[in-house]
């Protein structure tokens, strides 16, 4: 689960990190209050949306030459001019694909005096199975860049989950970026106070692009993104409530209410599948066959009826779907579920696209003997192979 | 012969007493006659699990304990998440010599803990988050369709539950048949790579051929298609079909934009399927494919 910038920076704060002053507004009249709750010289008006880039994003309702998505400000007049135009507006960054995203927040922040930018973020390294920081002195760049261009600026550090992050392993971040006197200082507490916040919340990413040092030698966080590992969430009751669903897919919203793994995309064909690789697979081979994938759709493996019954309402609801492929390998998830799920929803929302359904595995005879007896008007296929063609041959014509 | 396990292969159900754990326990007792010998329960120690066919379990306080009644050396979890990772950390206090942990849904952060706890143990962890392992005719540790299999020289390993009945169906339907399947699991942090299992097949006389399943994120397939490279050099080499889901998956929804940074741009299915190939792995264009593919690679 993703949250704003200022929402982690909250986050954070409340673990002791510094973080600059700022206020949040998700209305238009709260502005004035909000630059005025700052002491100035400089107000940085922020977008907040769920996507990175947003400096250098463009608003589709301005000008081509109109400034990106995060204004400096010198005066708290042209703070609120900036706020004006920028609020209820469209940003497209390198991060949101070309319809962009509606900034219907925006954080005021106090300004910073910046020596110099650098680049943390701590993620579980699936390669060693440890958490680790990644440090790098090239703040405030495309870190992916960085990487491929100068993987040697950047710096990984393995923290032991039994001893937790330790001076030792604060110091070496420390060294990654060449801290000295107080900045060395405040930075050796701050990994520890972020490491903590990490582990403590479930984190599945946090990164600070940049951590600033001040021309104070002072450190302060000056962005911060970070995301919830999903299957954590049931702990942090507290983290759940920063969700914000309207920066969700309003399809994807209702699958997770029924706890399905749902993504849409932008093809033409809805998919129902169990298990993600398999549902994966089925993307491709409908893309191997010549036409592309409405949705991911793991329906998982203990599904019951009713849970069917909402996937394939929600794949129909789907205005781009000419065709439905239901394909299922029944290990847990048993065959005449799937199609007492089916036919439900048929029953229920009608059908009016070709349906292709494959089943294999646990009780697929009588799985297949419901479809049958249902009457339902549905291609049945032998295998993935046979399933694929016929929904594209029955698409595509 | 076979990798892991066998029809001597002792198995303790770890959340026996929940509907999952009993409805797969009795699947794995009438494949074959599995021992599954005993589940455990903290509050339910001294009583018995009973089966729809009415064979009866003994269920014990603690892993420890129905070890050392039953001597078994593996254990199956089928435990919710939120207390799957203290049962894994349980059987390796237990001294368990093959945990494999079903359950999907687990913390990541918890198996941070748990693998580094695992590698300073003698355990060996299959999973989280994947469908266990089976060996034709003899034991089934898990939730794999016995139905569908076939004793026979495959070894097929996947990080995915489903296609790893795709791969086991399509060589039973090709005439081949499987030595073992073992389903690795989904999750970041797991407690067995595919280099492990690869290094068991490679070892074991019986399987003649390996079909390999990974898919988008991580690099555990490149690591997987550099050991190959390296066993080659060494005349330790098998014929391997291999495939990658998730070539059309769109980038940022699987993957962490910083995870991309700490694997140096790996983690696509091009990549993937590029280091596979320079492995000398014959990759299969299509996930129907993979019983095909191998049937030609070993003409």
């Amino acid at each position: 689960m993703n949250i704003h910038e200022y929402q982690a920076k909250q986050i954070l704060k409340g673990f002791g990190a510094p973080v600059a002053d700022g206020a949040a507004i998700t209305d238009i009249t709260q502005a004035e209050a909000a630059i005025n709750s700052l002491p100035g010289p400089v107000w940085v008006v922020k977008s907040q949306i769920h996507a990175g880039g947003r400096g250098k994003g463009k608003f589709v309702e301005l000008p081509e030459d109109a400034k990106g998505g995060v204004r400096v400000s010198f005066s708290a007049e042209e703070a609120l001019a900036n706020v004006k135009e920028m609020f209820g507006n469209t940003l497209v960054t390198a991060q949101t694909g070309p319809a962009g995203k509606q900034v219907n927040r925006l954080y005021i922040e106090d300004g910073a005096d910046i020596e110099s930018e650098l680049y943390l973020s701590i993620l579980v390294d699936r390669e060693t199975g440890q958490t680790s920081f990644v440090a790098s002195t090239e703040g405030g760049m495309d870190i992916e860049a960085v990487a491929e261009e100068t993987p040697e600026l950047i710096h990984t550090i393995g923290i032991s989950a039994a001893a937790g992050c330790t001076d030792a392993d604060a110091a070496k971040i420390a060294d990654a970026y060449k801290l000295e006197g107080t900045a060395r200082e405040q930075g050796i507490a701050l990994f520890k106070v972020l490491y903590k916040a990490f582990v403590e919340k479930d984190m599945a990413l946090l990164e600070i692009n940049p951590l600033i040092v001040t021309k104070k030698n002072d450190v302060q966080v000056l962005d911060a993104k970070v995301s919830f590992d999903g299957n954590a969430l049931f702990r942090h009751p507290d983290i759940m409530e920063y969700r914000d669903e309207t920066e969700e897919d309003a399809k994807e919203i209702e699958a997770s209410k029924y706890d399905l793994a749902y993504i849409a995309l932008d093809g033409e064909i809805g998919c129902m599948v169990n298990g993600a690789g398999l549902a994966m697979a089925t993307m491709d081979i409908i893309k191997l066959y010549g036409a592309s994938p409405a949705n991911f759709l793991d329906v998982g493996g203990g599904a019951t009826t009713e849970k069917v019954t909402a996937a394939f309402k929600i794949i129909t609801s789907d205005p781009n779907v000419k065709g439905i492929l239901v394909n299922i390998f029944g290990g847990i998830m048993r065959c005449d579920v799937i199609a007492e799920g089916v036919i439900q929803a048929v029953k229920d929302v009608g059908l009016e696209v070709p349906l292709v359904v494959r089943l294999e595995g646990t009780k697929v005879a009588e799985g297949k003997k419901l479809i049958n007896e249902s009457g339902l008007n549905v291609i049945a296929a032998d295998d993935l192979d046979d399933a694929a063609q016929k929904i594209v041959k029955a698409v595509k014509g | 012969m076979s990798i892991l396990i066998n029809s001597d292969t002792k198995i303790i159900v770890q959340g026996l007493t929940g509907k999952t754990g009993t409805f797969h326990t009795e699947q794995a007792l009438a494949y074959h006659g599995t021992q599954m010998v005993a589940g455990t329960h903290p509050k339910k120690g001294g009583t018995d699990w009973t089966a729809a066919s009415g064979q009866a379990l003994p269920i014990f306080a603690s892993v420890a304990e129905a070890k050392d009644v039953t001597g078994a050396s593996a254990s199956v979890i089928y435990v919710p998440p939120a207390g799957a990772a203290a049962a894994i950390e349980e059987a390796i206090d237990a001294g368990i010599e093959l945990i494999t942990c079903i359950t999907e849904g687990v913390p990541v952060m918890d198996m941070v803990r748990v693998k580094e706890k695992l590698d300073a143990s003698n355990s060996r962890l299959i999973g989280p988050n994947c469908p266990g392992l089976m060996t034709p005719d003899q034991c089934k540790i898990g939730i794999m369709p016995g139905s569908i299999f076939k004793n026979g020289s495959v070894g097929v390993l996947s990080r995915s539950g489903t296609l790893t009945y795709e791969a086991v169906y399509q060589t039973t339907v090709a005439g081949l048949g499987q030595t073992s399947a073992v389903g690795i699991g989904g999750d970041p942090v797991k407690g067995t790579e595919f280099i492990d299992i690869l290094e068991l097949y490679l070892a074991d006389e019986a399987t003649k051929s390996i079909i390999m399943i990974g898919e988008i994120g991580g690099s555990a397939e490149e690591e997987a298609a550099q050991f190959l490279i390296d066993e080659a050099k060494k005349g330790r080499k098998k014929p391997v079909v291999g495939f990658i889901a998730g070539r059309t998956a769109p980038p940022g929804r699987t993957m962490g934009h910083a995870g991309a940074v700490i694997s140096g741009g790996k983690g696509g299915a091009e990549d993937k399927i590029e280091a596979m190939k320079a492995a000398g792995i014959s990759v299969s264009p299509s996930p129907a494919k993979l019983g095909e593919t191998l049937v030609e690679l070993l003409k």
